[in-house]
């Protein structure tokens, strides 16, 4: 009896906590290396490319659907994020992130103007489900690597690590 | 009021939970694991659970034997990321995090020259940006150094060094003076990537003709358009000549052909021949006869 109600309260207080709440979003000036400045315009695109991309990503380790990765990945990014996704549709496992908050800073501007990268320290929950059964609820703080090339309309992610 | 009490009560015992089995410290796993290689990662107590090892990079899912070690063979992880390590056994679940890192050991760049085209003699003309990658194709976020070197055909070599921030390095070269395909190479490590910059020469500098006699006409023949290196100007280059005479002007435009420009033009005593290729200007010649 103990156990159910343990954990039926485990399963109500990830439900409640895992709530889609708007992640709030700090961006640090720019500390680029680089001889090209980058226009205001810019910046601000390829910072709200990226954030729709975790978007993107959520949804598709959620649903285990890698097709939506394809507006917001490309390259290196979306194969692996692909291949996590085939790895949990294989395993019975779904996951479900929720970025909380989001702490960016444009570090390169590479000189051709093809490429930019960022750095994010983002905090943000995920709740791991096993065949639908909530297995666990987890916060995590990490710093990524970002790198973001031009598509046709948008800026999408060509490498999404972690770095320390 | 009792459904708020109910869920402060459940967050409550959660936290207790979770607590209880983080002082059991029970799972061991290294802080940190060079992408591909091989780890383990023990376990305390008895009975059956099931590991999850979760990141947006990886996902990976074992039975195991509580109080056993669990070993995960070289390649098992090989995307370098943040990792969440859960353990979750019949009456009870732990969890820890770790980290994969890339192999500081370069396998490949991803290497972007620009432009593939361009002048002679132009400082800082041409840029290379690089970014490094692992043989998983892991950015490689310690700094590594990286050496740019562009090299023409005559033997010139200019070479730098750049160490990389965030897995990234950049540089800019001149173009040199001699026209050619340049070879610009990237090298980190034993792995190299390399770009070809084709150096076309510059506008003709110091543009010069010369006015003869040709019947009823005047015969216009540059010398041969180079440009302020000496590099040969290609043909199909256009090469403007224009006679001005009594406030009025006409202009032939005539392509470089075998390096030089020619053309005949209506003569009349007192009439301005001139020379001009785009911006550049030659010289100017008044004919009297």
């Amino acid at each position: 009896m103990l156990k159910s109600l343990l954990v039926l309260c485990a399963v109500l207080s990830t439900t409640l906590s895992i709530g889609s709440a708007q992640a709030t979003v700090r961006v640090e000036q720019a500390s680029l290396q680089g001889p090209r400045p980058l226009p205001e315009q810019t910046a601000k695109a390829a910072i709200r490319d990226y954030l729709q991309s975790w978007q993107s990503m959520k949804t598709a380790l959620e649903q285990n659907r890698a097709d939506l990765l394809s507006p917001s990945f490309v390259g290196t990014a979306k194969d692996k994020i692909a291949e996590t996704i085939q790895q949990q549709s294989a395993l019975g496992i779904s996951t479900r992130y929720e970025d909380r908050a989001h702490d960016i800073q444009i570090v390169f501007y590479s000189p051709e103007g093809l490429s930019i990268e960022l750095t994010d320290k983002v905090e943000y929950d995920v709740q791991v489900l096993d065949h639908d059964r909530v297995k666990t609820i987890q916060h995590v703080s990490a710093r990524y690597v970002i790198v973001l090339t031009p598509a046709e309309v948008r800026w999408r992610v060509r490498v999404f690590q972690t770095a320390f | 009021m009792r459904t708020r009490w109910t869920f402060l009560l459940c967050g409550v015992a959660v936290v207790l939970t979770q607590l209880a089995f983080a002082n059991d410290g029970g799972m061991r796993l290294p802080k940190t694991v060079e992408a591909g290689t091989a780890f383990s990662i023990q376990s305390a107590g008895s009975g059956k659970a099931t590991l999850y090892i979760i990141g947006p990079e990886q996902v990976l899912k074992r039975d195991v034997q509580l109080g056993e070690t669990m070993l995960f063979p070289a390649g098992s992880l090989y995307n370098a990321g943040h990792y969440l390590a859960v353990l979750v056994g019949d009456s009870s679940t732990e969890s820890d995090s770790f980290d994969v890192v890339s192999s500081s050991k370069p396998a490949d760049l991803s290497f972007l020259a620009r432009p593939s085209r361009l002048p002679v003699g132009i400082h800082d003309g041409i840029t290379g940006a690089v970014y490094v990658f692992d043989a998983y194709h892991n950015l490689i976020a310690a700094p590594m150094p990286v050496s740019f070197e562009l090299s023409n055909p005559s033997g010139t070599v200019q070479k730098r060094i750049v160490v990389t921030l965030n897995g990234a390095a950049w540089t800019e070269m001149d173009s040199t003076e001699q026209q050619g395909a340049d070879r610009f190479v990237a090298r980190s490590g034993s792995v190299s990537s390399t770009r070809i910059i084709g150096q076309v020469p510059g506008d003709p500098c110091g543009l010069k003709m010369s006015a003869r006699q040709a019947g009823q006409r005047v015969q216009l023949d540059t010398e041969p358009v180079r440009d302020c290196n000496g590099n040969a100007v290609p043909d199909g280059t256009i090469v403007t000549f224009s006679e001005a005479y009594k406030g009025a002007q006409s202009t032939v435009d005539v392509p470089l052909k075998h390096g030089f420009a020619d053309v005949q033009m209506p003569v009349h005593s007192g009439a301005t021949f001139s020379v001009a290729s785009g911006v550049v200007l030659g010289n100017q010649i008044r004919w009297v006869r």
